[in-house]
Formats: structure tokens, sequence, C-alpha cells
């Protein structure tokens, strides 16, 4: 009876380490987005590119990514080139130009290409705030009913797709086709 | 040196009046309904700062949400709410007490629970095995004899 007594502090020691060990490699700066499993959200906002207003709508019909950029973002122009070139296999890319200066971003595109299919204007950060982004750029993952299924902050590099966003795109891809 | 001096407190100068705008309030209780809200509320990009605190474009921006859904009226626990909805559970500095977070609420009482009811259980073994404070017939008589002794000297 007393040994079981003397183990107590050393479980709860090991029980300590391994929750505080754990801690060390955990990122604070990476939030859950309250979005997922969400429908998102309503707006009505211009193209970027001029012409009709765009709502949800335009967004919907295939799995898609959804990329929060501009042009003031120095990592959206490190991970441009990959979007660009997800883009050119096929992947359905939508932007959403967030707090951004129009004539800018036009440029942008014109220069580095553009990857995405759909590009909703939100120079008041508007729709950004809606979908609770706190910096570019960052990618939903959204289903063919626009429904938010995942949310990736930070740059979208190739391994970050690989891993991460490949494989909930395809299972997508393959929901919808049933 | 004087210029020095100078050159330094222009350093720092930038930094003395971070996260100041104006917001028009119809009254005080407003006002200070809004100072409270943005010191219980987080800013989502720089983690250990209040909205009132931040000079983050995104605190800028959630304040002004946050003027603009007072003056529409809004309860302080919807502005909570809807930034909630947007930012998650995060953005609060008092998480509501849920299935997730009751640890964190009833975790400190918990363990001073543990304590003190360890604490209670060890006097109570150490009372219990300390050795009797009288002294048997024996024991008085040598004591008198060692005191004696001790006063012969």
């Amino acid at each position: 009876m007393k040994r079981v007594w003397l183990a107590i502090p050393l479980v709860l020691f090991i029980g300590l380490s391994v929750v505080l060990y754990r801690g060390l490699y955990l990122d604070p700066s990476e939030l859950p987005s309250a979005l997922i499993d969400k429908p998102f959200p309503a707006f009505n906002l211009p193209s970027l590119e001029g012409g009709q207003p765009l709502d949800r709508t335009a967004l919907l019909g295939r799995p898609a990514l959804v990329n929060v950029w501009g042009t003031w973002c120095v990592a959206c122009r490190d991970e441009h080139p990959t979007l660009a070139r997800l883009a050119e296999q096929g992947v359905v890319i939508h932007g959403i130009n967030y707090k951004d200066d129009t004539a800018a971003a036009n440029r942008w595109l014109r220069q580095l290409r553009n990857p995405y299919q759909v590009n909703v204007s939100d120079p008041q950060g508007s729709l950004g705030l809606d979908l609770g982004v706190y910096g570019a750029p960052e990618t939903f993952l959204i289903d063919a009913q626009g429904v938010i299924r995942y949310k990736h902050v930070g740059i979208v590099s190739d391994q970050v797709w690989r891993d991460e966003l490949a494989p909930r795109y395809q299972a997508l891809q393959s929901e919808a086709r049933q | 040196m004087r210029a020095l001096l100078l050159l330094l407190t222009l350093a720092f100068a930038t930094v003395a009046h971070a996260a100041i705008d104006t917001y028009g309030f119809d009254n005080d209780t407003q006002r200070e309904r809004f100072a409270a809200l943005t010191r219980e509320l987080r800013c989502p990009k720089c983690q250990n700062q209040d909205l009132a605190d931040s000079n983050a474009p995104i605190a800028a921006d959630l304040r002004r949400e946050i003027h603009r859904l007072m003056t529409e009226g809004k309860s302080d626990e919807e502005v909570v709410n809807y930034l909630v909805n947007r930012y998650g559970e995060f953005v609060r500095y008092k998480p509501a007490f849920e299935a997730r977070t009751w640890l964190l609420w009833l975790g400190p009482g918990l363990l001073l629970a543990m304590g003190a009811g360890l604490g209670w259980i060890l006097l109570r073994r150490r009372h219990a095995t300390a050795p009797a404070a009288t002294l048997d017939d024996a024991d008085q008589a040598r004591l008198a004899t060692l005191l004696k002794s001790t006063d012969d000297d």
C-alpha cells in the first residue's frame, strides 16, 4: 500500500513532463479556424477585373482553394509560383484580394501570371473579417457546396500542398463526383 | 551629445503613441463599454496583446468593427459572439465555460483541493504516530533525580 503512495509524485512528474514536452512543439500562432464545416460567408463585392459584382455562388460548383492575398503581402509573392503551378495542373483556385489597391493587384497578376479563376476584390477587408482572416496569405479549402472544410494559414508551399491540401482536395473531388 | 539625445528621443517617439484612434461616443457609458470590450478581447495576430493595446492593422480593423456594432446598438455579448464566430474562442481572454474549457476553469481549484487534502492526510498521520508527551512514573522519578543532581553542582 505504502509503495503505491510513493509512486504518485513520479507519476505526476512524468505526466507533467509529457504535457510540457508536447507544448514545446506546438505553434501558438496557428489558430484553429472557427469556420470549419460552416458555409462560406455571404458577400457582395466587385470582381478584381471589374464587371459584374460577385456573390458566394461564384465560388460554388467544384471543390476549390480560396486564397486570401494582397500585393502588400510579401509571403504572398513567395507562394505565388506554387499557386500558378497548381492552377496549370487544373486545381481550382479562387482569390480574395484583401485590403489591396486594385490597380496594383491587376498589375501583379499580369506580371506574375494569374492562377485565380474568380478574384473577389475586398478593399475594406469586410469579407476577410467574416472569414476570420488575421494575416495573409490564408488559404481555405471549400467543397462543391461552398462549405469550408479546411484552412491553412501561411504560405502554400509544395510541401504544404503535398502533405496538407492535396489529400483533402482529392477527397473532396471524389466526394463531389458521387 | 545633445544631438544624440535628441535622436534617441525621436527613435522612441513612435512607440509612445501606439494604438490611438479616434472614435465618437454618445456618452461616457458607451466609451467605458468600448474600453472594457477592447481590453477583454485578444488580438488574433499579436497574441499577447488585447485589442486596445495592439497597433496591428487587424486590431485596428476589429476596434472599428466593435465601434460599428456598438453604434448599431448591439450588446456586449452580441459583440463578443460576433468576433468568436469569426475568430474562434481564442479571441476571448475569458473563455466560456464548456466541455473543452472546464479543466482550465476548475484546474487551479482542483489542484488546491488536492494539495489541501494531501496536507491534511499527512498532518493527521504525523499526529497519530507522534510519541506520547506524558511521562510515566519511572520517567518522572528519573527526571527528579537528574534535576536534583544538577542542583547539587
